[in-house]
């Protein structure tokens, strides 16, 4: 019971933490890109129907991947060559994204899509337990902790990563200091995108094998509210991913126990935490203040 | 701009010639006609400028002048539209920062380019085209930083540091650069007398070194004292070139301003000292940030007829006892005493109405808020001082206009248009008018938080004056300042804050620069500490 319960924590969790990894990355770099749940279904939807025609689960997720980067890139022209507003280009580009899904997703609905395969890691899938629920999963959550250590690594141990930091605290200075404000940031903007791209592959190739409109229901929200939960730390995002993934999993298995709480508070019980949590973290003045990219959101012109 | 002011005898073109007769064999830098057009104004006129070797050149200027469209272009952070520049002979596009960096020009900017939420260590590697492994770099700045006595830990965060250690790590930063030309933007205004000491001791051995300095500063005595050359800009053109130790203060400031600057006056009234206004009583406050200073027993009388001082480093606790003072922070009710009245745990607008006004440090963002018109500036501090700007919760917009244009014409803020946004004044001009704004009213107690921070000497002279006319007049004035000439031209009682603890405020006659920066440096802790 115990092991078929996390193992839908883990495929409940994996889209939440590739998106918000992704957006981590934006944000850290001063870009406050709303538009996550846009480029998801995008990544959804083209992934699937990659996938459905060639055959190929490998080619959907490349599709899938390059969906999200288009979008992003399109968000990035905006926001930072045309300097557009940050909020209202990312949420347009959510509408955006859901609406042209459907259109392209209008021919997929009902047909029985390609599920990734599991990858047995050999040796360490056979132990008793930890095996399965670790070393049995399809290639994308094991990509998923990868994209964590990843991040982590290049954002504390590289130059580039200390650049990027640099540019999200104080593009003003780092422009003076001589780095591309506008060049780092359109990178960041792409990962994420890619990131969304692929967690959006994961929805449609893995999670539920099928195209359904509107099917990422509100995970890239979810993946955006997980990058503050984790005052933007790419380990604290594991964290927040697996518990959002567990509190929403609750819903269905306490249905199935047969517990006698009405399944709209069960259900409500991920947004109650996100409220708890935010609340919890920003008493931690010091911390917030530190990891908090001073200029998350904030357009920048170069003056020349 | 300057309309009515005797333009001094010199042109662009004797300046020309004289820079002519400058250039030479060890001729670093070499400006030729830089010019540097933003819209309709010119900020740089085919400026000439030479730099030689082992030279301390002061750029002056007042706000405004373009000093610092001038130092951007050497920079590379602003491209110039006419003219060139030869670096050691050769000329040189420098088009971006990293190229300056690499042609051996460093930089210390004035509003510190530093990230807060980095280490020291990180924010210096930022500057390095190779820094190397973090551990060697640390390494390093801790060898460098204390060879010139600027020591730094590697490893704290900037956002924890006060404002004179933000400094060494820009100066340590650009030392670690190796270069030949080091730009510095106001370096002294953030450190105490001995710190400025230290400061001109590292430059002087850099310039034994061959190394040049560009230094631009506001206070003249420092230019007298350590610089060998002087260009004066002003309008954008170079008015004048001199010998800064042949001149006097005074008639640099008047190279500046093109006129006489106007001397301020606090010794020649003396003041009529009276009745007891403000009162801090064991002000104590514990801090309400990591990054703040907690207030220990601050007691002060501030009495009409008389300006009082607070010297201090920045970051001492200043920001802490004005809040404390205004209301921002509500302490004790017997802490602060307001006419006789306990008001400690009153808020702002009370102690308005009791006839207080108060100027904070921030001019913008925290003084006026920057997207707003100056009249609507003027209702946020003045709606409830009896001046008929609110009525039946209405804002008189015409009443609010009228008091824009009177305190536009009497402290002369200048602007390109009626009722600009506060954020398109200049430094000065919002200084002018956020100080203004309060005077108008002829308050019974001033508190004012570094006057005239940033501002160039003619307004500066305008705010200071205006200071000591309003105490003469039968106010109290509380003015917290991190500039001693400034302290000692219009204090008639000193006080120092040191981490928190003030000493006794004691008459300027008795007081001298040693003994004040003795006290900066702790002195008035200790006397806290036993009092």
């Amino acid at each position: 019971m115990f092991e078929a319960v996390l193992l839908t924590v883990i495929t409940a969790a994996t889209p939440l933490l590739i998106a918000a990894i992704g957006e981590l990355v934006v944000e850290r770099s001063g870009v406050l890109n709303l538009g996550v749940e846009g480029m998801m279904i995008m990544g959804a939807v083209v992934g699937f129907a990659v996938a459905n025609q060639t055959g190929s689960g490998t080619l959907g997720v490349i599709a899938a991947i390059a969906a999200g980067m288009a979008m992003s890139a399109l968000f990035g022209f905006l926001v930072l060559v045309l300097v557009t507003n940050q909020v209202a280009t990312g949420l347009a580009l959510t509408i955006l994204g859901v609406g042209f899904s459907g259109l392209i997703g209008e021919a997929f609905i009902g047909i029985p899509g390609l599920r990734l395969p599991d990858l047995y890691i050999p040796v360490l899938s056979e132990i008793p337990f930890f095996g399965p629920v670790f070393f049995q999963q399809d290639a994308l959550v094991y990509i998923s902790f990868a994209l964590v250590i990843a991040v982590a690594y290049f954002l504390f141990r590289t130059r580039l990563g200390l650049v990027l930091r640099s540019v999200g605290d104080n593009h003003g200075s780092a422009h003076a200091l001589g780095y591309s404000v506008i060049r780092i940031r359109y990178a960041a903007v792409l990962f994420g995108g890619a990131c969304a791209g692929l967690a959006g592959a994961y929805m449609s190739l893995a999670y539920t094998p099928q195209w359904v409109e509107n099917m990422t229901a509100g995970r890239g929200w979810i993946a955006l509210a997980l990058v503050v939960f984790s005052s933007w730390l790419p380990l604290r995002v594991v964290i927040g991913a697996y518990l959002f993934g567990a509190v929403s999993v609750l819903n269905l298995h306490a249905q199935a126990v047969e517990l006698d709480i009405p399944s709209q508070l069960l259900s409500s019980l991920p947004y109650l935490a996100t409220i708890l949590v935010l609340v919890l973290i920003s008493a931690n003045r010091r911390l917030t203040l530190v990891n908090t990219p001073a200029c998350l959101g904030k357009p920048f012109v170069p003056d020349r | 701009m300057g309309d009515g002011v005797a333009e001094t005898v010199t042109t662009t073109g004797d300046a020309g010639a004289g820079r002519q007769g400058r250039s030479g064999k060890d001729t670093l830098l070499d400006a030729r006609g830089l010019t540097k057009r933003f819209g309709d104004i010119l900020a740089n006129d085919r400026v000439d400028l030479v730099i030689n070797r082992g030279e301390i050149h002061a750029l002056l200027g007042e706000n405004g002048a373009g000093k610092s469209t001038l130092v951007k272009m050497f920079y590379g952070s602003l491209e110039p539209d006419g003219g060139e520049i030869l670096w050691q002979g050769n000329r040189v596009d420098i088009g971006n920062p990293a190229a300056a960096r690499d042609l051996g020009i460093g930089m210390v900017f004035q509003h510190f380019s530093l990230f807060e939420a980095l280490s020291v260590v990180e924010n210096i590697a930022l500057a390095l085209p190779n820094p190397g492994r973090m551990s060697e770099l640390s390494n390093r700045i801790q060898t460098v930083s204390r060879d010139y006595g600027l020591p730094l830990n590697p490893e704290d965060i900037v956002a924890d540091l006060p404002v004179g250690i933000r400094q060494r790590i820009e100066i340590v930063r650009c030392l670690l650069q190796e270069p030949q030309l080091i730009i510095m933007d106001e370096p002294t205004s953030v450190l105490t007398p001995q710190e400025a000491d230290l400061l001109f001791l590292t430059l002087e051995r850099l310039a034994k070194e061959g190394c040049a300095v560009l230094y631009i500063s506001h206070r003249l005595e420092e230019v007298k004292r350590i610089c060998h050359h002087a260009t004066i800009l002003r309008h954008g053109q170079v008015v004048r070139e001199c010998d800064p130790t042949k001149e006097t203060p005074a008639s640099l400031a008047s190279m500046m301003v093109g006129a006489d600057v106007a001397s301020v006056s606090a010794s020649a009234q003396k003041p009529v000292i009276g009745e007891p206004r403000l009162a801090l009583k064991n002000l104590s406050a514990k801090a309400a940030t990591p990054f703040a200073t907690a207030l220990n027993n601050v007691s002060l009388d501030l009495r009409a007829g008389e300006v009082v001082a607070i010297a201090g480093v920045a970051g001492n606790g200043q920001g802490e006892l004005f809040d404390a003072i205004s209301g921002e922070m509500p302490v004790a009710a017997d802490m602060v005493v307001l006419d006789g009245k306990p008001c400690g745990n009153r808020n702002i607008t009370w102690r308005r109405r009791q006839n207080a006004a108060f100027v904070p440090e921030e001019r913008l963002g925290h003084g006026a808020v920057p997207g707003m018109k100056l009249s609507q500036n003027i209702v946020l501090t003045r709606h409830s001082t009896g001046d008929k700007l609110v009525s039946a919760a209405f804002v008189s917009t015409a009443n609010a206009g009228k008091m824009e244009q009177r305190i536009k014409k009497i402290y002369d803020v200048r602007m390109s248009h009626d009722d600009p946004e506060a954020r398109s004044l200049s430094g000065g001009n919002l200084q002018k008018f956020v100080v203004g704004r309060e005077l108008d009213r002829k308050p019974g107690v001033l508190i004012v938080n570094q006057p005239t921070w940033g501002v160039d000497a003619g307004a500066a002279a305008l705010i200071r004056q205006a200071l000591i006319d309003l105490a003469r007049s039968g106010s109290a004035v509380l003015v917290i300042s991190q500039d001693l000439d400034e302290i000692f031209e219009i204090a008639d009682r000193i006080a120092v804050i040191s981490r928190g603890y003030l000493s006794a405020a004691e008459p300027t006659d008795d007081m001298n620069r040693e003994r004040v920066g003795l006290l900066m440096a702790g002195g008035a802790e200790a006397q806290g500490e036993v009092a």
